[in-house]
């Protein structure tokens, strides 16, 4: 019966999501909130009207403040002084110097040609053989099979050297990652104190919008493959630190005592239970790690480094959907290969221990006889040039652009009265009027707003937090370019909710559902979010709209899954206790299920919102203008430098001041 | 059932007629958890104080509270207490796995709580083991590579170890299984590798915590009847911790009975019920089947005048149901004796009042 009396959970969903934070925790400070939010709305529209265009703060594209030319100047002068200045000559220069080596090394050995040699030192008969080897010796056949189709595809498609390219960097992002996360990792699931150290670093590290990490690093180690890498490495090593953490910290109590009550010493007990047993969950971690590697590495484009994400960046700036498709599905077809070779092998603990013994004693030597054969291969495609070079002339891919095109034309033909509507209602109904809202109101009323909106939603912390970032944002001199920003930020989070509500609702109720689209769900995790954009652009032209869907599109995944686990967590008992007291399918979800989920909704907003704001500088290639356009106009044009890491630092301060509320609602919410 | 229940009384008092140095003996353990704990069992005042005071005054927790026993060599020994009681506190610092905060814990001579980490590690290799409630088994070896577990810690050959890790698979009746993983078993059958795991360093002593609470209840008995047995064939000093009162009476020579981390009765199955120290106690026992538990020596009575003293003698030590048969057969009071000292008689009335008496409560 308790579930019943939880009333009047909300009775009206769309103005709840616009302030979805707002989750509190009994009737009678739900309703005082939501008013105070109404009010404060309310006085924001009179101010507004009252005092349109006045102090907004704004700056014209080719404008730089003292702040920006500051940075250049910065630029500069660590460029000037990067050979003589101790700091970089024997710090920097020594990290750079050895990241490069082993960045060109794999590259030598995959990509590029190295040496006399007019082909790398493996070529591609010998790689497709290793990736179907390894992954059969980590994974199964059924995997290793689908990564020499994967791999050859990408020789079909005309993409072999980029491909490699983009594999080379990966790989020794990934190599360099796992050096020190794993045993990071280990020592934060050991130590607790160690853990409430890094905790906050892997917070920061994962909240922070992918493409602001480049900006400073290019600073301090130059454009090109070492600063792609370390940026690949800071953002890949966060979720096996924390996974390698958890799963320490999740082996059974009992058996570490068992351990220890046979007299097992800290060695031991570490090296016969506790790795052992996390080892399939680091496995996970290993794959996330993989592919954050491999969607940074693209990204990494837009700082020169080679590869897929080079020929997908160049297609999108001249509009070449064909392209950029073809090169986006080889992305794809990676991230597939990576993601499905060590899923398996996380898979493989399990089922090799339940394999009949025959399996066993027969997988050593086929073993063997597997990697003899890999080497032959090896040895042939280094040795002739048949083998080294993909043969053809990578005519499928020119199929695949071609088709591309002509499906892009034709959408543009036929549906573009339909996607142009959908386009201009959603611009001119809700983007263009909330953007004005932001824009022409006066910093110092959207600062309040945004200040007395995060005291009222998250309390006094988040108050100062967001008060703090306003400040500073103010201080970065892109402040109009902020708001134009987050206007398109919190319509995408919008979005991303409505669909999560609709589809994690739907998820958490039926298990056929959640089977059915979970797993497309994870897939669209895993993938780049550069290769969002290219069916958008096709479909919605270089737009900040089309800006909009993609973020959507990245967005939505977690906040359905956060939303379907939420629903599903519901007592069942509790939901049977609604449904015996005789409420409909409608009620004991408006009453019941979404009430009982709140923490679930605030933390699918909470990371809806990150995603949403990790893909503006990607938007920020098709047309959506403001800090998205700033970071990408700072890395191609030197004069703008400054204002592109401006522009990054005022990405970071918008996700911090929303990450900081919607954490702190949701805390509330779950109090 | 039967076979087990016979076997109580038989057991009992030998280990304390043989008793000559106890094997484990504690005094004055305390276990508080908390800030400042250490302060808490040198002040009087504090010491005094009830749990819920304890807290509200220092914010510790008194887990263990001047609890004193000792455990004969091979004797069952048995910690009673409902969840909270600090019973598990308990056995875990007589091995240290949690560290007393202050109090002696002596075995075989040797202060416990003096060893340094070395030592510490040398006696739960050799002189301990324990079984634990949620058996703590490693998924990732099979069976007999978490029997030999103990043993490849402590550097033993994995030839040599193997070997008696399947001696021991055998004993606990796990043949056949010892290439199966944890995660095949049943929660009974895990229970026994667990058991094994704890058999195969020939330890002196053999802790318990809660084994069976996990257990279907026919597995339950069976698995009691098995440390019966093994407590025949391998003459392990135990202690064991559990919140069931039947398998405390059951298994235990003496039972030591915990609330709030206090000993509140320490003593034999027939002494709970026959002479309960408080209401706790007797609330407690309120449900035992007497005429199970009780002997002859305490329902029996003086022989008074005119009572025919001609009638067939029983030992004080036999269990009243036991007893039941041949009293109501004679027609004469029989008599109780020991070393041939006539202690009472026991007549139809006695009797009866117990075994009629049972279902009602005390």
């Amino acid at each position: 019966m308790m579930a019943v009396t939880i009333e009047k959970p909300d009775g009206k969903p769309g103005t709840a999501e616009k302030t979805v934070p707002a989750a509190p925790v009994e009737k009678t400070r739900r309703i005082s909130r939501a008013m105070v939010v109404g009010a404060v709305l309310v006085v924001w529209l009179v101010l507004f009207a009252v005092l349109r265009g006045k102090q907004t703060l704004s700056l014209a594209a080719a404008d730089l403040t003292g702040l920006h030319k500051w940075l250049n100047d910065l630029n500069d002068s660590i460029g000037a002084n990067r050979n003589s200045n101790p700091l970089f000559l024997y710090f920097f220069n020594e990290i750079r110097l050895v990241i490069d080596n082993l960045v060109t090394f794999i590259q030598h050995l995959i990509s590029q040609p190295s040496g006399a040699r007019p082909v790398p030192q493996i070529g591609w008969l010998g790689v497709v053989g290793l990736a179907g080897y390894v992954s059969w010796a980590v994974g199964n056949w059924r995997v290793a099979l689908l990564a020499v189709a994967g791999f050859t595809f990408f020789g079909l498609q005309g993409l072999w050297q980029e491909s490699m390219d983009t594999l080379a960097l990966t790989v020794s992002a990934v190599f360099v990652a796992l050096l020190f996360a794993i045993p990071l990792g280990v020592w934060a699931g050991l130590s607790d104190r160690f853990n409430r150290v890094v905790t906050p670093f892997l917070d920061f590290m994962q909240t922070m919008p992918t493409f602001v990490y480049l900006a400073p690093l290019t600073l301090i180690f130059l454009i090109g493959g070492a600063s792609a890498t370390i940026a690949t490495v800071i953002y890949a090593a966060p979720p096996t630190i924390r996974i390698t953490a958890h799963a320490i910290r999740n082996v059974s109590k009992t058996t570490v005592e068992a351990a220890d009550s046979l007299g097992a010493t800290r060695r031991q007990s570490l090296l016969k239970v506790l790795l052992p047993m996390s080892k399939r969950t680091v496995v996970m971690g290993v794959n996330q790690t993989i592919m954050a590697a491999l969607a940074m590495v693209t990204i990494a484009a837009l700082i020169n480094a080679p590869g897929l994400g080079a020929n997908v960046i160049q297609a999108l700036q001249s509009l070449d959907v064909g392209t950029a498709f073809n090169a986006g599905l080889a992305i794809v077809v990676m991230a597939i290969v990576l993601d499905r070779v060590t899923t398996a092998a996380s898979a493989r603990e399990e089922t090799s221990r339940n394999a009949k013994d025959r399996f066993a004693t027969w997988r050593r030597p086929l073993l063997g006889a597997g990697a003899v054969l890999t080497l032959v291969l090896i040895y042939l495609s280094h040795t002739y040039l048949w083998a080294a070079d993909f043969p053809g002339d990578g005519t499928v891919g020119t199929h695949i652009a071609s088709a591309a095109d002509t499906a892009t034309n034709w959408a543009q033909d036929h549906l573009s009265g339909l996607t142009n509507a959908i386009r201009d209602v959603l611009t001119n109904g809700l983007l263009n009027p909330f953007q004005t809202l932001l824009t022409d109101s006066p910093w110092w009323l959207v600062g309040a707003v945004l200040v007395v909106l995060g005291v009222v939603l998250g309390g006094w912390k988040a108050g100062v937090t967001a008060a703090v970032c306003v400040g500073l944002l103010v201080g970065t001199g892109l402040w109009s370019d902020a708001m134009t920003t987050l206007a398109s930020t919190l319509v995408a989070t919008v979005l991303v909710m409505v669909l999560g509500i609709v589809f994690g609702v739907w998820m958490g109720r039926s298990a056929i559902v959640d089977r059915i689209i979970r797993p497309s769900l994870d897939a669209a995790q895993v993938m780049p979010p550069f290769v969002y954009l290219v069916p958008f652009l096709a479909l919605f032209g270089a737009t900040r709209f089309t800006a909009i869907v993609a973020a959507v599109v990245y967005g939505a995944p977690v906040a359905m899954k956060i939303i379907a686990d939420g629903i599903r967590a519901v007592p069942e008992t509790t939901v049977e206790a609604a449904t015996s007291a005789g409420c409909n399918t409608w009620q004991i979800i408006t009453k019941v299920q979404l009430p009982m989920s709140r923490s679930a909704l605030t933390l699918a907003t909470n990371q809806g919102l990150i995603y949403v704001l990790s893909m503006v500088v990607v938007g920020g290639l098709v047309g959506a203008g403001a800090l998205g356009y700033d970071v990408v106009a700072g890395f191609s044009q030197g004069e703008l430098y400054g204002k592109g890491l401006a522009a990054g630092l005022a990405i970071v301060l918008l996700g911090v001041m929303f990450d900081r509320i919607t954490q702190a609602a949701a805390r509330r919410a779950s109090a | 059932m039967t076979t087990t229940q016979t076997e109580v009384p038989q057991r009992r008092g030998g280990p304390q007629d043989s008793a000559g140095t106890p094997v484990i003996s504690v005094r004055r353990l305390w276990k508080v958890f908390g800030p400042k704990a250490e302060k808490v069992p040198e002040s009087e005042e504090l010491c005094g104080l009830s749990r819920r005071e304890l807290m509200d005054r220092t914010g510790c927790t008194a887990a263990v509270r001047d609890v004193g026993f000792d455990v004969a060599p091979g004797e069952v020994f048995v910690v009673m207490g409902l969840s909270g009681s600090g019973k598990s506190t308990l056995v875990r610092c007589l091995t240290r796995l949690i560290e007393p905060t202050s109090g002696e814990v002596v075995f075989e001579g040797e202060d416990i709580r003096g060893a340094d980490a070395a030592r510490l590690r040398e006696l739960r290799r050799r002189k301990f083991s324990m079984v634990f409630q949620h058996f703590g088994l490693l998924p990732h070896r099979r069976v007999v590579d978490n029997v030999a577990f103990g043993l490849e810690i402590r550097g033993m050959s994995r030839a040599e170890r193997t070997k008696r890790a399947l001696e021991v698979v055998d004993l606990v009746g796990l043949s056949g299984y010892e290439n199966s993983y944890p995660d095949q078993l049943s929660g009974g059958m895990q229970q026994r590798v667990g058991l094994a795991r704890a058999l195969a360093g020939e330890p002196d002593v053999l802790f318990f915590d809660e084994p069976f609470s996990a257990l279907d209840p026919l597995i339950r008995r069976d698995m009691q009847n098995e440390v019966i047995r093994l407590h025949h064939e391998v003459g392990k000093t135990m202690v064991f911790i559990t919140h069931d009162l039947s398998e405390a009476l059951k298994l235990g020579d003496r039972i030591l009975i915990m609330r709030d981390g206090r000993t509140v009765q320490c003593g034999t199955g027939d002494e709970l019920v026959g002479a309960p120290a408080d209401d706790y106690v007797r609330e407690f026992v309120k449900d035992v089947p007497r005429g199970e538990v009780l002997t002859l020596r305490w329902i029996m009575r003086p022989p008074a005048d005119g009572d025919e003293l001609d009638g067939p003698e029983l030992g004080p030590d036999v269990v009243v149901r036991e007893a039941t048969r041949t009293v109501l057969a004679a027609h004469k009071p029989v008599k109780v004796v020991e070393n041939g000292k006539l202690l009472g008689i026991v007549g139809d009335e006695e009797i009866l009042s117990v075994v009629a008496g049972q279902e009602g409560g005390a």
